[in-house]
């Protein structure tokens, strides 16, 4: 075991992959010498060499062509692009060709690739550069999406999805790369990629969230439990798929369900979230289904993105009017 | 340079650029050698195979034209007159080359070994047409036309990595080059040194915009010099060009790791597909000119008279190519419908819940 950042355990994660899988390839944007601009890489070319980890030119779109044509060969390309917000210029790849190769080919053939890439905000980036599009990635049949909350999760989640011979999206949260810490085992291990955990249990409302609103959500639910109120916590960890067995079982108990996500209203997963909950759960719900979400507007300008990200008060009030209702 | 720099004379600058792209050609319009050096690189029979190829290609252009038709299948994108750019290309690769074809390419593909059968399921739209072997070299076809040079750099650093002695060919064509992956594409290629060959198939129109009006460049080849990259424009209507350079291309990019790109001068005397009217954006006039540079004319000549060829051996081909296609059609009927539990099959290797869901209510459905 080692006590390990997030950013830690994605760095172990992926020496444990190029350790165990000869076909990984990790490049993308200052991934070789500099280590990448959050440092996940750091110290990887040195270790694996040039071949394994290095540096491409600047082209969102030309790197998962690459990675495309790498994994129609038989290699787990693991990508970086530098901010999930930079995914725009590679739309055609990911939406157009990367999600479709299986079906095309009559699943013939597999692409066992892994984009890893931070995504959120939070972490005062520069215009353009924070953004949370699991929504968009999450609504690409043919991908998976992978959202982790914590170091344990990280590095097992990563090996599940480098081995998976699905294409993952691996969304990384900006704010989660150094302000959490945890144990972390130092061998080989998986967390599978259609789970969800119940990461505190509780009995009059169901939280279902994912990436760093799991941590916001986590701290109104202590506040809520001192004002009475158990609140159960899912952490989705893949948006997709979204595990809903996992989130029927918490609501048929609680009766109650809030979806919280950083994302604004007309994006993210919580439409859907909401809409498969009263679907399968309607005659277990004792009120409306509710959200808390960023309101509609793009990622805001820095100075004002902490009171834009959705926090623990906005939550405790959501929960409240569910409990009332 | 220099001198041109001196005066800052924009005009000046942009003057000389195509002068380092003059058009590559071994035989000339009338079956006439103007590189002997070349021509005699080439051997009788691989001569008369090209022939046999191009003659085949013509064939089967002309007759999935029919089946489109009669109805057998659900659109076709026509590629008589490009003969020269595709098979003469194709005919420049050995055993285990790898290809990424564009959606234009598809007899040049079963060339390549896809066999015809697929091909027409393709154009039909039955998924079955992608269901290609395990070893088979080739991308199913591209759509997003420069999007599969991107990939084709990928598939080439793969057999750079792996060692493996084959380039990757790549066809595309002129509006591609107008795309950002195009550049992406063989920029990259240049940077990681990967035997890669783009074959930018220039047929004067993207649909119905003449290349002109696409771009300011003179010609398409000068768009490598970019990169960094060996460019040539080639004449796309002489086959022993195409192929001379497409060889070339290959020993050079095995060699050295270092992609080429070959920009073929061609014309498509077809519409662009079955629902195109050509007549809307191009003259009778200029299609009569380009018919004058028929590869198939030019070749024939030129064998004929060295006692090469007759004529009466097309005829055969034309046959030949009439029975096969026969029978890919009867094959292709014999595939099973496809059912959308199938394609749910095909999204994932291992099955996510919704998917699971969805084979169930799709299964009770289709079975009952």
């Amino acid at each position: 075991m080692a006590n390990l950042t997030f950013a830690g355990a994605i760095t172990d994660a992926l020496k444990n992959a190029l350790n165990k899988f000869d076909n990984t390839m990790i490049f993308g944007q200052d991934v070789g010498p500099n280590g990448g601009v959050f440092r996940i890489t750091d110290g990887l070319q040195d270790e694996f060499g040039k071949s394994r980890v290095f540096d491409t030119p600047l082209a969102e779109s030309g790197i998962l062509g690459m990675t495309l044509g790498l994994g129609h060969e038989g290699f787990r390309a693991l990508p970086e692009l530098q901010f999930s917000a930079f995914s725009t210029e590679a739309i055609s790849p990911i939406m157009g060709q990367i999600s479709r190769y299986r079906y095309r080919y009559g699943g013939t053939r597999n692409l066992p690739i892994t984009i890893r890439t931070p995504f959120g905000g939070g972490v005062g980036t520069p215009e353009l550069h924070s953004d949370s599009m699991e929504g968009l990635f999450g609504g690409i049949p043919g991908l998976r999406v992978v959202v982790p909350t914590n170091p344990y999760d990280a590095k097992g989640l990563l090996l599940s999805a480098i081995e998976s011979n699905d294409p993952v999206i691996f969304l990384e949260h900006l704010k989660l790369y150094r302000s959490v810490k945890g144990e972390v085992p130092e061998e080989y291990y998986t967390v599978p990629l259609d789970k969800a955990a119940v990461v505190r249990e509780g009995t009059d409302v169901t939280i279902v969230t994912s990436g760093f609103m799991v941590h916001e959500s986590m701290k109104a639910a202590d506040k809520l439990e001192k004002e009475g109120i158990s609140a159960e916590v899912i952490d989705l960890r893949t948006i997709a798929p979204i595990d809903m067995e996992t989130i029927r079982k918490s609501v048929g108990k609680t009766h109650r369900a809030v979806v919280v996500q950083e994302s604004q209203r007309v994006a993210g997963v919580g439409g859907n979230l909401m809409s498969e909950i009263g679907e399968r759960c309607f005659m277990e719900l004792d009120a409306p289904v509710s959200r808390v979400t960023a309101p509609d507007t793009v990622y805001p300008f820095v100075q004002i993105e902490n009171e834009w990200i959705p926090g623990p008060e906005a939550i405790v009030e959501k929960v409240n009017e569910t409990i009332k209702f | 340079m220099a001198e041109k720099l001196s005066k800052l004379n924009f005009d000046k600058l942009v003057e000389g650029y195509k002068d380092n792209f003059k058009m590559y050609q071994v035989l000339d319009e009338k079956g006439k050698v103007v590189d002997e050096k070349t021509m005699k690189e080439f051997s009788d029979d691989e001569l008369v195979a090209l022939m046999e190829d191009i003659v085949w290609g013509r064939a089967l252009d002309e007759r999935t034209i029919i089946l489109n038709r009669q109805g057998a299948l659900a659109n076709y994108a026509t590629a008589g007159g490009q003969e020269a750019s595709q098979f003469g290309t194709l005919k420049g690769l050995e055993e285990g080359d790898f290809l990424v074809p564009g959606y234009r390419d598809i007899g040049v593909s079963i060339k390549h070994g896809l066999p015809m059968h697929q091909a027409f399921m393709w154009y039909r739209g039955h998924v079955g047409g992608n269901k290609y072997d395990k070893d088979f070299p080739m991308m199913v076809p591209q759509v997003v036309v420069a999007g599969g040079i991107t990939h084709a750099m990928g598939v080439a650093f793969a057999k750079k990595r792996k060692n493996e002695k084959n380039v990757v060919l790549a066809f595309t064509g002129d509006s591609a080059t107008s795309e950002g992956d195009f550049y992406e594409g063989i920029n990259f290629a240049g940077a990681f040194g990967v035997p890669l060959i783009v074959v930018v198939q220039n047929n004067g129109y993207g649909i119905s915009v003449p290349v002109h009006e696409q771009t300011a460049a003179e010609t398409l080849a000068q768009k490598g010099v970019a990169a960094g990259i060996a460019s040539i424009q080639v004449d796309g209507m002489d086959p022993v060009a195409t192929y001379a350079a497409a060889r070339k291309a290959r020993e050079y990019a095995l060699k050295e790791n270092k992609p080429v790109l070959i920009e073929t001068l061609t014309y498509r005397f077809g519409p662009h597909t079955m629902s195109d009217d050509p007549k809307k954006y191009r003259t009778d006039e200029e299609l009569n000119e380009w018919k004058k540079k028929d590869p198939i004319v030019r070749l024939r000549t030129y064998l004929v008279e060295k006692g090469l060829w007759e004529e009466s051996r097309e005829e055969e081909i034309k046959k030949e190519v009439t029975k096969e296609a026969r029978q890919a059609i009867e094959k292709m009927n014999q595939e099973p419908e496809m059912k959308i539990v199938d394609l749910l099959e095909n999204m994932y290797e291992v099955k996510p819940q919704n998917i699971k869901e969805q084979i169930e209510k799709y299964k009770a459905k289709e079975q009952g």
